[in-house]
């Protein structure tokens, strides 16, 4: 088992460079020079010289990518193109708030939708489980930023009972924090919940029919006994999966909640410098987002063979 | 009603109606829409009136005639993306089943590194440098697409090709194309029409989050994405506009998502 477990942790590490060579070929594929580019109009020989030289462009890109590369990994990520700051100083604060939002997130969904889920399965048929299931299914096929803007009309302009905008700053305490993130919380684990229910039906049922369990219900055990005890641990091995995987997926639905509620986090400064073209911006955030989406893909695989009690006691 | 020789069920037929209303609706616009796209035809945000049944937009603009031409380009655009990243995709793994174990692996580790990253992050990515043109959003979601439709075609095949009527095409020595075309094809059509609807779905909504974040189809042209983005700082207000573009998408998703599930039950019963 250690050794598969090792094994996927080395493939985490090739995919996870692989993406930094993809994020940095992204950004020179360009036909043309991105020096021209990025100036577009004010784009005058002198200027693009400058800006060159200030790229490093004139040096060849596998030594440029070796040094990006380098710097990155010991935390320097450059300085912007648009106000010539450090980025690594200007994105600390917003990663951190990105990830105060999908840990917040994320601690209200599990629970919650691993609990419902069992419920759904236990109680599977009832008007309770077909109800869940047209519920997720709607949660699912509905875009993040409607569900956003429901919430934004409902509960915080009509209602009144939370912020309309999460604009946080870090003077702002953590009770306050909690209660200003509140609706672009709900609309993430209103997102992930649909999954991870449904995941969580469907294994358990699975669980459910297989012979053993027909034996601990014919000895006379109580319902719950025979869900949590004896039909859960064998189905949280795809349980866990899709948690993982359902993490993942929140880094990134999270750049899209954060344009809906104005909430400074990573994802907002990434689109802010997409659309100003401010590249060494862009690869830096789209470095955090792939090496957050790799690890947790990675930790999602190696707890499913810590968990599967078949691979954990080999014969 | 019956749709290929399979009879479908009232959820079925709730989305099929929901598509084709769509499809009607992005075909006839020049007809039906009562306004040109970017005409200023009085105050902005005016309410809903006989003439405007659903007022005027930031800029005075008729919301009901913007809708119905941005169902025409949001649906268009989609639908040509996922056309090209289909056949793209799916003669890519096809091919990579059937040519055997070198080829299958070198599209496979390809594949690999394309989907090791978030589609949207990679998209952002691709968009900084080469700018929010039209020709550069197609051809990067087109590209992001494809390979997972690879991934998907290729699992396929690989059942297919497995079966005896396969090697002795192949021992008849019939090539790459005849294979692919005359004896795996036939046998992977229903799936892939669930999966093509997938795809489109999941096309439709990038686009539409692409548009929305202000990075994919840009003005004065009217689509859903870009339409919740403009309208959406009313909310405040109370003005409900912004649901009429974003209510769209999340209709023809949820639509789409009932025939798919329908045709994966159907694939699911027959084998």
């Amino acid at each position: 088992m250690l050794n598969l477990v090792l094994k996927r942790a080395a493939l985490g590490l090739i995919t996870l460079w692989a993406a930094s060579v993809l994020i940095f070929a992204g950004t020179q594929i360009l036909p043309g020079d991105l020096a021209q580019a990025v100036l577009q109009n004010n784009a005058t020989p002198e200027n693009v010289a400058a800006l060159r030289e200030e790229l490093g462009l004139d040096r060849p890109a596998v030594e440029r990518y070796a040094e990006w590369l380098g710097n990155a990994v010991h935390g320097d990520l450059g300085t912007s193109l648009v106000n010539h700051r450090d980025v690594a100083q200007d994105l600390a604060p917003r990663l951190y708030n990105t990830f105060f939002l999908a840990l917040y997130a994320a601690i209200i969904a599990i629970p919650l939708s691993v609990g419902l889920g069992v419920l759904a399965a236990a109680w599977q048929g009832s008007a309770f489980d077909s109800a869940a299931n047209a519920v997720t299914l709607l949660a699912i096929s509905l875009p993040e930023y409607f569900l956003g803007y429901l919430l934004i009309k409902w509960v915080a302009v009509q209602w009144g009972l939370f912020p309309v905008l999460a604009s946080v700053t870090p003077e702002t305490s953590f009770t306050e924090r909690l209660y200003m993130t509140f609706l672009p919380m709900l609309t993430l684990v209103l997102v992930i919940m649909a999954h991870i229910m449904r995941m969580t039906r469907a294994s358990v049922i699975s669980v459910m029919s297989s012979p053993y369990i027909e034996m601990a219900v014919l000895k006379g055990l109580a319902k719950w006994r025979v869900v949590v005890e004896h039909a859960l641990p064998n189905a949280l091995a795809p349980i866990i999966n899709v948690v993982a995987l359902n993490l993942a997926y929140l880094i990134v639905g999270v750049v899209v909640i954060e344009v809906v509620f104005v909430y400074p986090g990573l994802g907002q400064s990434m689109v802010d410098a997409v659309s100003k073209r401010d590249v060494p911006v862009v690869q830096a955030c789209g470095l955090i987002f792939a090496a957050v989406f790799i690890s947790l893909n990675m930790i999602a695989d190696i707890l499913a063979i810590v968990s599967n009690p078949r691979l954990r006691h080999p014969r | 009603m019956r749709l290929f020789g399979h009879k479908m069920s009232l959820k079925a037929q709730i989305g099929l109606a929901i598509v084709v209303i769509n499809a009607f609706a992005a075909l006839l616009v020049p007809v039906i829409a009562p306004y040109p796209e970017a005409d200023v035809l009085g105050r902005a945000w005016a309410g809903p009136s006989a003439e405007h049944w659903l007022g005027l937009d930031n800029l005075g603009r008729d919301v009901l005639s913007r809708l119905l031409y941005g169902a025409r380009l949001s649906i268009g655009l989609s639908l040509l993306i996922t056309a090209l990243s289909f056949s793209l995709g799916v003669f890519g793994g096809f091919s990579a089943a059937v040519l055997g174990k070198t080829a299958d692996m070198v599209l496979s580790r390809i594949v690999d590194l394309f989907l090791s990253m978030p589609a949207l992050i990679f998209a952002m990515v691709v968009l900084s440098v080469l700018g929010t043109d039209l020709v550069v959003l197609v051809v990067t979601i087109c590209l992001l697409d494809a390979t997972r439709i690879f991934r998907v075609s290729r699992a396929l095949a690989m059942n297919i090709v497995a079966l005896d009527f396969v090697e002795v095409a192949r021992l008849r020595g019939e090539g790459l194309w005849w294979i692919v075309r005359r004896e795996v094809m036939p046998n992977a059509v229903l799936p892939l029409v669930a999966e093509f609807g997938l795809r489109f779905c999941f096309t439709f909504l990038f686009i539409s989050a692409l548009s929305f974040l202000g990075l994919g189809i840009q003005p004065p042209s009217a689509d859903w994405g870009s339409m919740v983005k403009d309208y959406s700082a009313m909310i405040m207000l109370g003005v409900p506009t912004v649901f009429y573009p974003a209510g769209a998408i999340a209709l023809l998703t949820i639509g789409i998502n009932l025939v798919v599930d329908w045709l994966t039950s159907q694939t699911a019963a027959e084998h």
